[in-house]
């Protein structure tokens, strides 16, 4: 599109919203009878046409937000207009008027892809007519005309969401409300879904409203609305908010690929620094005002550092209040030292491992080995079998074929043994609830048998290194998000083990506290533990020193996360992500056949 | 064009709901299987007779007369009698537990008997299940009857009463406490079936989050409150013909009345049930707590306030009152008249009111308490 016809559309848009929200105040309250402002004085538009993308952490209100547009919940005092009809009021009428898919996607899974849509073009009161034609365009272009006859509960995660999203649309709705719809997808399936949105967009002039966690997606809006405790923060398009962060993103480079970690840690230890993440092998920064003299890394000589194009994710945390604090409250005072090198013994070792559920393998033949003071990787989409793995190779699930060796045990034999010096995180915490932090720690300590002065003693080393101090009294239940994934992993290390296993640690908590864990993480393996840790994310797969990428129980490759980008190199895309190395990966385009023209032998994957 | 739109929704919601019905096997195991199992459990198990009681006998009388009322006992189904020479060795096995009743005919009767002076038979029963010791009771006196009446055709017996009892039993001619329970528990089942069925299959809605979808569609409460009524209403009378079915053929209950005063009155209960458990639903949204309130709040006092297992009559006034809530109380009643008696209109048009009543009662608060929005 010329700039001139983007001009004239985005003209006739500003004069058509198809969701107005005004002075929003929505108030819940709480089982302990306390009220909670859910949201407050909120004010959004959103035109057709146009994607409105709504970012914000965990808990900043966007389900809620979503849901009082769809006339779901109801406003505590404020307006909220869709499509010119009042969402209290006239319910009905909205609801015949939007699209709307929620976070489970809100399909029957007995029903097969074509009964789902039946059944919700008989609610929408789609004429049968209209039907057919309907129905060809929706399942072209969600690619699912293949699969009609296909129960939904038997579709893959992005098959349903894509579903989901057929489902939303099928009476071609003025206002398509998306409450995150690409959670726990793979990035193929992500991709394919915001093509769709954007052909709708286009096509239909409709209008989309989008909650997301995915910074990267949000960038893809042609608004975006930051939600930051209930309250909007800052809006307007992506771009603006990246041009204002030019000249304080940089990327700095290390010397040698073992060091990045240790980069990554004295980075984050600089004050005046608001962000700093590891992306493609380099550590990048985001200062907190542009080129500040202050800054003993910005010295040129030192290191190689060159100024780069500031992402929306960027933006983001440098616009959320008091994000720097974080780095530098958690690293007061630890020492840092380089990765040890030479420490090529492997802790955990599996062969051909296999598992089988009735007449479903989630994992087939998998062949891997982690070395000591590793942070080793499990990647892929739900579904892929990184869970099972991970129980398998904590001893909760036996292998049905296939040997798994940690801490030089062999699992089938001596499981308590290997069982002592391992620690383990699952992903809902495991936490008691209803005792304070200080208990919980007890028990834990006391369950991995630790006498009553070691156990003082573990437990003064986990309030200082988690700063749980001042929690010390409070009930798990009450603790927030943040400081009960804090609490978790205090309690997995109590018996100070060797090897620390984390199942998607940082699923469901927000963008800062997924950067606390990871410098948290980085430290604990510079002290020698190794870490193997399993997530969704594929950009978390660049702090780990080698992962493996699953799929459908399969290996699709493994390695370094440089190698891994290197596999999806091409001339088009010469500095790809993680999430185009995935894409790569699993169209088959590349393989680790095919970027090494063999088979990655042992030797290989322990480089 | 609005009517044509409500019967496209209706027909989307329905055709969903049996597509369902018919491949989740959990809903048929539900309305089908679980009252079969339940039935089958009760209806063997559970039997207010008494057969094969351990009794001793302690005869120090030798005589004709007490050989012949012996060998009565011993052939009667109700007993089984351990013979003893001795009071002591009979209280022994009393204690023990090893009998729940002695038998004891003192040295001098049958020489009694024959005089005239009517002979004495002591009975000892173990009275901790009270229940039970008058049914031993009944029991003993049944089988010394019938051998006096029978001594008494001989002429061999003198008859010091004047006046003999002649005695009918209606209704339950055979006095089996199967023809009484069976239809009585098809009550409790279906009680618990209708509730589970609606409480359960709205909370599985919300557990797998397609509650949400459904509430942002135009659909309208009617849809929501008839989407769910018709389905279940239809499997649970399926479930219901079953257990009749059962309890003709394969427990021999006499049914006497007719099939169409059955259905009317049974339809009008399974109502009640349902919207019982939609009214739960519209406050549960977790399956495991939709069963185990149904089972507290359903099914219990469908148990105690029905009036099969505890009389309702000896119950302090404050009990009778609140069991008349109790949809289960006036189906137990419409059943035992319809299974034994017949159609009595006298019984059934009252009750059947009251059913009626209640049907509209459950399900009128169920469509008040749906909502389209996800808080209260």
């Amino acid at each position: 599109m010329m700039d001139g016809d983007l001009l004239a559309a985005s003209e006739k848009v500003q004069c058509d919203p198809v969701l107005e929200i005004c002075g929003l105040h929505k108030e819940f309250v709480a089982k302990n009878k306390k009220i909670v402002h859910a949201l407050q004085d909120v004010r959004v538009k959103a035109m057709r046409g146009r994607v409105t993308g709504l970012v914000g952490a965990d808990g900043a209100g966007k389900t809620t937000m979503i849901r009082i547009a769809a006339g779901l919940l109801v406003p505590t005092s404020g307006s909220v207009t869709v499509l010119g009809l009042d969402s209290v009021t006239q319910t009905l009428k909205v609801q015949s008027a939007v699209g709307y898919m929620p976070q489970k996607f809100g399909l029957y899974q007995d029903l097969s892809v074509s009964e789902n849509m039946d059944l919700y073009a008989d609610l929408q009161g789609v004429p049968r007519a209209e039907r057919p034609k309907r129905y060809d365009r929706l399942l072209q272009m969600t690619s699912l005309a293949a699969y009609t006859r296909r129960k939904a509960g038997a579709l893959s995660g992005g098959m349903k969401q894509k579903l989901g999203l057929a489902c939303a649309l099928i009476k071609s709705p003025g206002i398509l409300l998306l409450d995150e719809p690409t959670v726990g997808v793979d990035p193929v399936s992500r991709r394919e879904l915001w093509k769709i949105v954007y052909e709708l967009v286009e096509k239909d002039n409709i209008g989309v409203f989008v909650s997301t966690s995915y910074l990267d997606e949000a960038a893809r809006c042609d608004h975006v609305v930051v939600l930051h405790q209930g309250q909007v923060l800052l809006e307007g398009a992506p771009r603006e908010f990246m041009t204002k962060m030019r000249g304080r993103v940089f990327e700095v480079a290390a010397v040698s690929a073992k060091s990045v970690r240790r980069l990554y840690a004295e980075l984050a230890a600089e004050s005046g620094v608001v962000d700093v993440t590891i992306r493609s092998g380099k550590v990048r920064v985001v200062t907190e005002k542009e080129k500040q003299p202050g800054i003993g890394f910005l010295v040129p000589e030192k290191r190689a550092i060159k100024p780069v194009e500031p992402s929306f994710e960027d933006a983001f945390m440098a616009m959320i209040p008091g994000s720097g604090h974080h780095f530098r409250q958690e690293l007061g005072g630890r020492n840092l030292a380089d990765v040890p090198d030479g420490q090529d013994d492997a802790v955990v070792t599996t062969q051909n491992l296999q598992k089988v559920f009735g007449g479903f393998t989630a994992v087939k033949d998998l062949s891997f080995t982690v070395n000591r003071g590793e942070i080793f990787g499990l990647l892929g989409p739900n579904g892929a079998g990184k869970s099972t793995t991970f129980r398998m190779l904590c001893g909760l699930l036996p292998a049905s074929g296939g040997k798994i060796s940690v801490a030089g045990y062999d699992l089938h034999r001596s499981r308590a043994r290997a069982r002592a010096r391992l620690g383990y995180m699952a992903q809902q915490f495991s936490l008691y609830g209803q005792l304070s932090v200080k208990e919980n720690l007890r028990f834990f300590g006391k369950a991995y048998g630790l006498n009553n002065s070691r156990l003082e003693h573990r437990i003064r080393w986990a309030y200082d290194e988690f700063g749980l101090k001042q929690w010390q009294d409070k009930m798990a239940a009450s603790l927030p998000g943040g400081y009960k994934q804090r609490l978790a992993m205090a309690a997995a290390l109590l018996h100070e083990p060797d090897i620390l296993f984390l199942d998607e640690p940082t699923s469901g908590v927000d963008p800062f506290a997924r950067r606390e864990f990871w410098l948290r993480i980085n430290g604990f393996a510079q002290q020698g533990v190794t870490v193997v840790v399993t997530t969704h994310f594929m950009e978390e797969a660049e702090y780990c020193d080698r992962m493996l990428i699953m799929s459908q129980g399969e290996t699709l490759a493994m390695g370094s996360p440089a190698k891994i980008r290197e596999l999806a190199c091409s001339p088009d895309n010469p500095e790809p992500t993680m999430d185009d190395a995935f894409i790569a990966l699993a169209d088959g385009a590349v393989n680790m056949d095919g970027g090494t023209g063999k088979k990655a032998s042992p030797e290989e994957q322990r480089s | 064009m609005s009517t044509a739109l409500f019967f496209m929704r209706l027909r989307g919601i329905l055709r969903k709901e049996f597509l369902q019905i018919l491949r989740d096997p959990s809903s048929i195991a539900l309305a089908l299987v679980m009252p079969m199992v339940l039935l089958f459990i009760f209806g063997y198990g559970v039997t207010l007779d008494a057969e094969y009681i351990p009794v001793a006998v302690v005869a120090e009388d030798n005589g004709n007369g007490s050989s012949q009322l012996l060998q009565r006992f011993e052939l009667s189904q109700n007993f089984v009698v351990t013979r003893v020479a001795t009071m002591a060795e009979a209280e022994q096995l009393l204690n023990v537990r090893r009998v729940d009743g002695i038998i004891h005919l003192r040295e001098n009767f049958s020489a009694k008997v024959a005089g005239g002076a009517g002979g004495q038979v002591q009975v000892i029963v173990n009275g901790v299940d009270a229940n039970r010791a008058r049914l031993i009771q009944g029991y003993v006196r049944t089988v010394a009857g019938k051998w006096f009446d029978v001594r008494t055709g001989e002429g061999l017996a003198m008859v010091g009463v004047p006046v003999s009892i002649a005695q009918r039993v209606w209704f339950n001619e055979e006095v089996e406490s199967r023809n009484f329970m069976v239809p009585g528990l098809i009550t409790l089942i279906m009680t618990l079936i209708g509730i589970l069925l609606t409480a359960l299959v709205v909370a599985r809605e919300w557990e797998r989050g397609t509650m949400e979808a459904m509430l942002v569609t135009p659909l309208r409460r009617i849809d929501i409150l008839l989407g769910k009524i018709i389905p279940y209403y239809l499997l649970g009378m399926v479930g219901m013909g079953l257990s009749v079915a059962v309890a003709v053929l394969i427990f021999g209950v006499p049914f006497r009345g007719s099939f169409g005063a059955l259905f009317v009155l049974s339809s009008l209960f399974m109502l009640a049930s349902l919207g019982f458990g939609l009214l739960l639903s519209a406050a549960i949204r977790i399956q495991f707590v939709a069963a185990q309130i149904s089972i507290v709040a359903g099914f219990l006092p469908a148990f105690f306030l029905s009036g099969l297992i505890f009389d309702l009559e000896s119950t302090p006034a404050v009990i009778r009152i609140v069991s008349h809530i109790v949809p289960a109380r006036y189906f137990v009643s419409i059943s035992h008249t319809l299974f034994m008696a017949g159609d009595v209109w006298e019984v059934l048009l009252p009750d059947g009111l009251m059913l009626g009543f209640m049907a509209i009662f459950f399900i009128t608060l169920a469509y008040r308490k749906i909502t389209k929005r996800l808080e209260g």
